[in-house]
């Protein structure tokens, strides 16, 4: 402390909690975020404006569906896989579901580990939740090629509603796009943990500045996020 | 020595046990379990559609709270986030009533047939 007799203050006024430190925070000119840093503050942000573009899909989705006069293909046959003799409903989509669900596992643990200052752990999950990322858009191309050889266009299908093609490819393509910059993004954050660039205060290559292991904690929100996404398409595109 | 004073941020770190991942990890596996069922047993109608629902809101309500560390956050941020994406349901809600108009026009007008 510089001034101990002018500041006694040696750690933060304790902040209400509840609804009145809701109103504390938001109120007069101050930092709303208090324990927040501007880093993960802005990831939510983006988040959740990303979560209106995805809204925005769904509901065109939903609209569609609801105004056609031909009825619309049904999921659980259109992704339905030959396996052994019969038709096994869904059972690829229900896989990709597993594989999201477990990369996003792994990358929560990245993110404790990250904490931990355990850089082989953190960058091993991290690549980890990248693998299961890359395996999941693998997945996902071999579904859009089954489909695509079937007949499914954005115009139209064998099986129905022509609109069925048009709002597949823009969820799930827009979906899958997330998935690939999330893969790179993570092995790029993978890339710095491992060769220890948060312990050496190494600077970044774009903004010039020292990374921390909270950016581990930030591309797992966007990471946990794209999972989230996919829990809604799950349920209302493949599933309804 | 710099002590924060009190209008700036507070570092915190989002430290918690890896067994409450592991936890909410297998819980997960076991709804989209479920939910997948829904559609293999080929369950219909409304008991479907609040299953999935449910199973839906449960998976998204884990991810958030927990891999998202959102129920260790402070209520300012909670509700800066959480709260804006309610205002979807009122463009679900428009648009439920603009596409019963809209297929009401095409079997009315436009001779579409059912």
């Amino acid at each position: 402390m510089s001034a101990p007799t002018h500041s006694p203050v040696t750690e933060p006024l304790p902040r209400p909690s509840g609804l009145a430190g809701f109103a504390a925070d938001w109120a007069s000119d101050q930092r709303t975020f208090k324990n927040v840093s501007w880093g993960k503050a802005m990831m939510w942000i983006f988040l959740l404006s990303d979560t209106f573009v995805f809204g925005c899909f769904l509901v065109a989705y939903m609209s569609a569906r609801m105004s056609t006069v031909v009825p619309w293909p049904n999921p659980s046959e259109v992704f339905a896989l030959h396996i052994g003799g019969s038709d096994v409903p869904l059972i690829l989509i229900a896989i990709m579901t597993f594989v999201l669900i477990s990369s996003s596992g792994t990358m929560a643990m990245a993110v404790n580990f990250g904490y931990r200052r355990d850089r082989r752990k953190t960058a091993a999950l991290m690549v980890l939740t990248a693998l299961f990322g890359a395996t999941f858009v693998g997945m996902q191309a071999f579904e859009w090629t089954k489909l695509i050889s079937e007949g499914v266009r954005p115009w139209g299908n064998p099986w129905g509603a022509p609109q069925f093609g048009s709002t597949f490819f823009m969820i799930t393509g827009f979906h899958g796009t997330h998935v690939t910059i999330g893969v790179i993004f993570l092995l790029i954050i993978a890339r710095k943990v491992w060769r220890g660039d948060f312990e050496t205060g190494k600077r970044g290559f774009f903004t010039s500045r020292k990374g921390q292991y909270e950016i581990v904690e930030i591309t797992g929100l966007y990471w946990h996020f794209v999972d989230l996404v996919w829990v809604f398409i799950f349920a209302f595109f493949y599933l309804w | 020595m710099t002590d924060a004073p009190a209008h700036l941020a507070v570092k915190e770190h989002q430290q918690h046990p890896i067994g409450l991942y592991l936890l909410v990890w297998g819980l997960l596996f076991v709804l989209s379990a479920f939910s997948y069922m829904v559609d293999y047993v080929g369950l219909q109608g409304y008991l479907r559609w609040s299953l999935i629902l449910l199973f839906m809101m449960l998976k998204a309500g884990l991810i958030v709270a927990v891999f998202m560390h959102m129920a260790w956050e402070r209520l300012a941020l909670i509700y800066a986030i959480l709260l804006p994406p309610l205002l979807v349901l009122v463009f679900v809600a428009l648009m439920v009533s603009e596409s019963h108009y809209v297929l009401f026009s095409r079997l009315t007008f436009f001779g579409a047939a059912p």
